[in-house]
């Protein structure tokens, strides 16, 4: 990855579905005094933005910040400026999950997602559970229907899903 | 009360493997109500917006685009149980249905599995439909065991009201859609430090950096407990798994946590064993 400022890459990024609004901020920093996450920890919603918008490609994409974000748009709702913070943040771990970063958590409920249609397991304990409240054991999704399974993993061929947990480093 | 509109219940991954209470509660007041449902068949994950849509936008428009075609091939409008699942539908309904270019494209995908969506699906929430079409006036005529025992704390989440600007439900600072429900059902409505924040769970968080979620869900179940708090009604699976979850390990708070179908099946009377509430990890005690 690039260490150097690559403004292609905030190009790029404006370019993507959802980084339109990148270079709209101008560092008024009310984000960062939305964020619940920023209070928490030393993630800064503005610096990020910033970092984006100066091609700090390196930085942005590999940086544990990253993944900071709950996606509770209490930011974007405030932007004066009308940033998509939210969504340039997807646009951004797009690009880091392409070149391989991901956490092995992540990776593994992608890997689950990918083999059950479903982010998480239906056991039998939940089965059983299920049946005392009068509920089928397994409900009528994927979660219980083979072919809808198949056709949802055809999906994630095509679009590369599958690829793409494949070459994390 | 009959709605006209036939409902396609999108379960989502936590209700059903995790918390079957709030589906099943969610049948037995739609019953009540008289919402007309049928089952989403076949229906897959939203996707996640937090984690999927992290890892690949593509993917997840595409996995959307095909549960958005399941109910439209029923005739159906989508009713969710999960903020989650209505953040993820809801925002790709919004985007396929008004760009001509990006369902193309999609449907390109969809062409794979022999299926076609022709941007025609409407995406409602549970809590919204409720809010909307039966009314809180109805709620309350509805209320066979008014719940003026309970004090509660309503905790939205994110993405049932965010980005306003797509979904324009309420105001997105000092909502009242779950405030005017929840008090319909006659429990004790109080306000508390830090009503919006998000619960911590999403975008990844909960499975990527769990103590960070613990300490966004430490905050609010302090400041719930600070104000007199006994139960907290949500309207999320997934802010229902944090905050239920996270209590095995944090100590101290004992506070129940209460979908809003549970809530309103409590109110309306529904047996209280089919609505899973005593089987959670911290169980409402009857
Ligand atoms: S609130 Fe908007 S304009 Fe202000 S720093 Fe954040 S993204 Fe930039
Ligand atoms: S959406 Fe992300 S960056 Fe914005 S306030 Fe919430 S946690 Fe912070």
């Amino acid at each position: 990855m690039v260490k150097e400022p690559n403004p292609q890459f905030a190009i790029e990024v404006s370019q993507t579905p959802g980084g339109e609004t990148l270079s709209l901020c101008f560092q008024c920093g009310t984000c960062t005094g939305s964020c619940p996450s920023g209070r928490l920890t030393s993630y800064r919603t503005r610096k990020l933005i910033r970092k984006a918008q100066l091609g700090l490609e390196a930085d942005v994409l590999e940086s544990p910040d990253l993944w900071m974000c709950t996606t509770c748009y209490a930011c974007q709702e405030r932007c004066p400026r009308g940033v998509e913070i939210v969504d340039i943040i997807n646009v951004l771990r797009n690009k880091a999950v392409a070149k391989g970063v991901m956490s092995e958590e992540h990776t593994k409920v992608g890997t689950y997602f990918l083999q059950n249609g479903a982010t998480i397991p239906l056991n039998e304990k939940y089965e059983a559970i299920r049946e005392q409240l009068g509920l089928p054991r397994r409900p009528a999704n994927v979660l219980g229907d083979k072919k809808a399974l198949e056709d949802f993993q055809k999906i994630l061929k095509v679009t590369g899903f599958d690829k793409l947990l494949e070459e994390k480093k | 009360m009959n709605l006209n509109k036939k409902y396609a219940l999108f379960l989502g991954c936590v209700a059903p493997a995790r918390y079957p209470g709030i589906e099943a509660a969610t049948r037995e007041v739609c019953k009540t109500i008289g919402v007309d449902l049928v089952e989403l068949e076949g229906a897959g994950c939203c996707p996640a917006p937090g984690v999927i849509k992290s890892f690949d936008q593509d993917t997840w428009l595409a996995i959307a685009a095909r549960n958005l075609a399941l109910a439209e091939k029923q005739g159906a409008d989508i009713l969710t149980i999960c903020n989650g699942c209505y953040g993820s539908l809801y925002d790709a309904a919004h985007i396929l249905n008004g760009d001509p270019e990006r369902l193309r494209a999609v449907n390109k995908i969809l062409e794979e599995v022999g299926m076609e969506y022709g941007g025609k699906t409407v995406v409602r929430h549970f809590a919204e439909l409720l809010f909307k079409d039966i009314t809180p006036e109805n709620v309350k005529a509805n209320t066979k065991r008014s719940l003026e025992d309970m004090k509660v704390a309503v905790h939205y989440g994110c993405h049932f009201l965010k980005p306003s600007k797509i979904k324009d439900l309420d105001d997105p600072e000092r909502p009242r859609i779950l405030d005017d429900l929840v008090e319909a059902t006659g429990a004790v409505n109080l306000n508390y430090r830090d009503k919006q924040m998000c619960c911590g769970a999403g975008g990844g968080v909960r499975s990527g950096n769990p103590e960070l979620a613990t300490k966004f869900t430490e905050s609010k179940l302090k400041s719930m407990k600070e104000a007199g708090a006994q139960y907290i009604i949500d309207v999320c699976p997934f802010c229902h798994l944090q905050f239920d979850r996270t209590q095995k390990d944090v100590k101290g708070y004992d506070l129940p946590v209460i979908h809003l179908a549970q809530l309103l099946g409590l109110a309306f009377g529904v047996p209280a064993n089919k609505l899973g509430l005593e089987i959670q990890e911290v169980p409402v005690k009857f």
